[in-house]
């Protein structure tokens, strides 16, 4: 029967067409977990400011620049420690070190950058090493920046911070510094950033021998990755890659287990009938009353978000679901069949008869809602997510959406930030509907007449 | 043969080759209803005192209309349904006595072919696993054992090759290459006595012989008792050397078939005669007579003899008052009908052939 099945499948463009996708969505679940191990994920998603912080905020993803005529940076990061950084360092005087770093930046892309920021590293013990930054432009002009002691071992200098510079350069209110800096006209309507090479100059003076004094300039651009950035710099790849099998592994279990045991126990209540399908039926009846998703929410509020604690409880509430009242009236013609009495007769057990002869009658039928399903628990995970109830820790679609809501991105223009997760959203639900619709048709050909 | 009211002597644990192999003794199969789900409200009494006896070998067919209680009196046989009252004898020992046990034990001993040969085949299990079922469950943990056997029945049933039919599914058959399957099922763990449902009443008049034919032969190569449950009295002469005639719940006449079919007694049993279909083209514009009324209600069956109200040789004043209980009019040959109190007489509405 199933054999048969896989070669029908072949026949239906849908069915390969949400194969596909299907194969697709478990290829990049497989991808993630063994190249991106859960931990590390989760460090990545959950870190803080160090392991984010050399990201733009709110970057779009890299592959926008092929959809924009006006081509937006990537960003650009040096350090000290970097092979083939021009350094300098010699000692000039009793008690003085000179220690100079020069980074280059080839700035190339059409919009101007988002911030740059040069964080100083130094380890002394009385008297803090002192640097003076500045940037020469393409048109050799040369801005000083800043002059600043390393005091406390690390000190951050940011552009667009620097309130004394815009005043320097006597820039308009509405216009940053970052513009001011890279702009080959900041004074103009509509100012586009100086193409060429930036020469950023660290002129470091240590003051004890056996001090240090290292350093990071990263020039950040607006976009990121493939995926894109959000509010936190975080790189939306994590949570997106991760959502995927999270996503598949919660849609399956749900669908698999809610079910398999609400066939199981149709099946057991048509079989022994009496006060025991009774009971079956009256659960049932008075479970379809229930509300689901108010149900979740108040666990959610009250107890839990734990993702795997709410598929638990969604299985419970979905055993006992409107599927008792199907499968039963498939079993009770089941039960009716001259060979479940013949089974009875050779002395086949109860057991026997309920999992070897009722149920396989009932999996061509199965099979394809069970299919459709899937997709729906997706679903209903991202929308607990997105009602706020996602799960602390796990990064999930639902949680993007969630976030990206949150913090406005449709109002700012930050579509890929909610789009990304929706569409994966929506291939996985078109992949699983395409693939189940099918299946029905090859498994109940009777649908195939309407 | 049996009557009803005898008593019956313990049986000795071995058999001896006078006992009989299965003992029906004053078998009654109700169906309790209830009322509002839990009230009592009667009973409906499918099979009420039955009593028989079957010999090793032997072959008996119970005949009766729909809802006349022999699929009843079937199923306790089987074992399917527990008796309300009365026992079933296999080999001497009570089938329901021995617990879970007993009743595997019996049921290796029993086959069962049934009626709608695809329905009875799990439709979704291959030849192979459908004949493996009742070995399994048998005990056979050898695979290779099971496969030997599952050949060697295959053959019996003259499904051959074998390797044809192991791995189709039923669907794949035709109906009496189905209905061979469902009798190698039966007769896959070597019973002594198979229960046969109106196995030929679902297939076509070409595969019936056949059919017929194949029980036959595998009755006399295994020395088989055989219940043959029919509604056809024109199917039952291949085969049986018994006929028990059913009506509302009781054995109404035993014979020999001979005897049954040319010498018939209770008036019901005239009726069911008379109604056999006969192609002869004269009989075209004849009408069938056929008894008036419906089968009784078996919830209230009527007092007196069960078909004295569609009876057209009632005795007023006898038969709707007093049942009436087995005569013998002639050797062999029993009848539960108040016409033969004093002897036998050819009954109304029948040209007795000499």
């Amino acid at each position: 029967m199933f054999r048969g099945a896989l070669r029908e499948i072949s026949r239906y463009p849908s069915a390969i067409f949400g194969l596909l996708v299907i194969f697709a969505l478990i290829a990049v679940s497989v991808y993630t977990v063994i190249t991106l191990p859960y931990h590390e994920a989760i460090r990545l998603w959950r870190g803080g400011e160090e392991i984010w912080g050399d990201n733009p905020r709110l970057a779009w993803p890299a592959w926008i620049n092929y959809f924009v005529k006006d081509k937006r940076p990537l960003t650009q990061k040096r350090t000290s420690q970097d092979p083939g950084v021009e350094r300098h360092q010699e000692k000039v005087d009793e008690g003085l070190w000179v220690d100079d770093v020069v980074y280059t930046f080839e700035y190339t892309a059409d919009t101007f950058p988002q911030e740059l920021t040069v964080t100083l590293y130094s380890e002394y013990k009385t008297k803090a090493p002192y640097v003076s930054i500045s940037i020469e432009r393409p048109d050799g002009k040369v801005i000083r920046l800043a002059n600043l002691a390393v005091e406390g071992g690390k000190r951050v200098y940011r552009l667009e911070q620097d309130e004394k510079l815009h005043r320097k350069l006597r820039l308009p209110e509405h216009v940053s510094t970052i513009v001011g800096v890279f702009a080959e006209d900041p004074f103009v309507e509509d100012p586009r950033p100086l193409k060429g090479t930036y020469v950023l100059r660290l002129e470091g003076s240590r003051f004890e021998e056996d001090s240090t004094l290292e350093s990071k300039a990263v020039l950040y651009g607006t976009v990121y990755g493939w995926a894109g950035t959000d509010h936190l710099r975080r790189d939306l790849s994590i949570a997106l890659l991760w959502g995927t099998p999270i996503a598949l592994s919660f849609g399956l279990v749900a669908a698999v287990g809610t079910t398999v045991l609400t066939m199981i126990i149709s099946a057991v209540g048509v079989w022994y009938g009496g006060w025991v399908d009774s009971l079956i039926q009256r659960i049932t009846e008075v479970n379809l009353v229930l509300p689901v998703l108010p149900i979740l929410i108040m666990i959610g509020v009250f107890y839990t978000r734990s993702l795997w604690a709410m598929l638990g409880i969604i299985i419970l509430l979905s055993i006992f679901g409107a599927g008792i009242k199907t499968y039963r009236a498939i079993f009770l013609q089941v039960k009716a069949q001259p060979y479940i009495e013949a089974a009875r007769a050779y002395g086949a057990s109860d057991w026997r008869i309920i999992l070897f002869y009722m149920v396989p009658r009932i999996i061509p039928t199965l099979i394809p809602s069970l299919v459709t399903l899937i997709p729906s628990f997706v679903f209903l995970e991202a929308s607990l997510a997105v009602l706020g109830l996602g799960d602390p820790v796990l990064p999930t679609w639902g949680k993007v959406i969630d976030e990206a809501r949150v913090n406005g991105a449709l109002y700012q223009g930050l579509y890929y930030w909610m789009l990304e997760p929706s569409f994966l959203l929506m291939v996985t639900g078109i992949g699983f509907a395409m693939l189940g619709f099918s299946l029905d048709r090859i498994f109940n050909p009777r649908l195939r007449e309407l | 043969m049996a009557v009803q009211t005898q008593t019956y002597a313990e049986p000795t644990a071995t058999p001896t080759s006078g006992e009989p192999l299965l003992s029906v003794r004053n078998l009654r199969v109700w169906y309790e209803l209830k009322k509002w789900g839990f009230g009592h409200a009667g009973y409906v009494r499918a099979v009420d005192n039955v009593s028989f006896d079957l010999a090793r070998g032997e072959a008996i067919a119970i005949v009766g209309e729909s809802g006349c209680g022999k699929s009843s009196l079937m199923k306790a046989i089987l074992g399917l349904v527990r008796p309300y009252d009365g026992e079933i004898l296999f080999e001497g020992r009570d089938i329901f006595a021995g617990g879970r046990a007993g009743l595997r034990w019996y049921r290796s001993q029993v086959g069962y072919v049934q009626q709608d040969p695809f329905g009875a085949l799990p439709p979704f299990m291959s030849i192979r696993r459908i004949l493996e079922e009742p070995l399994i469950l048998g005990g056979v943990k050898n695979r290779q054992e099971r496969l030997k056997r599952i050949r060697e029945v295959l053959e019996e049933v003259k499904l051959s090759p074998p390797e044809d039919f192991l791995n189709k599914f039923p669907h794949m058959l035709s109906g009496g290459q189905q209905q061979r399957v469902v009798i190698a099922r039966a007769m896959i763990r070597r019973p002594k006595l198979l229960v046969a449902d109106e196995p030929v009443s679902m297939l076509d008049a070409s595969v019936r012989v056949e059919i017929l034919k194949l029980l036959r032969q595998i009755q006399s190569d295994y020395n088989l008792a055989v219940i043959y449950i029919t509604h056809d009295l024109s199917t039952v002469r291949y085969f049986s050397e018994r006929i028990f005639v059913m009506y509302a719940g009781k054995i109404i006449e035993k014979a020999e078939t001979d005897e049954l079919l040319w010498h018939p007694r209770h008036p019901y049993t005239v009726a069911l005669l008379n109604a056999i279909s006969d192609p002869d083209a004269s009989n075209a514009h004849k009408l069938r007579e056929v008894p008036p009324g419906e089968p009784p209600s078996l919830v209230h069956p009527p007092p007196g003899c069960r078909f004295h109200p569609r009876c057209k040789a009632i005795l007023r004043g006898q038969c709707d008052v007093n049942e009436p209980p087995e005569f013998e009019p002639r050797p062999e040959h029993r009848v539960a009908c108040w016409l033969y109190e004093q002897g036998d007489r050819v009954p109304p509405g029948y040209e007795e052939q000499a």
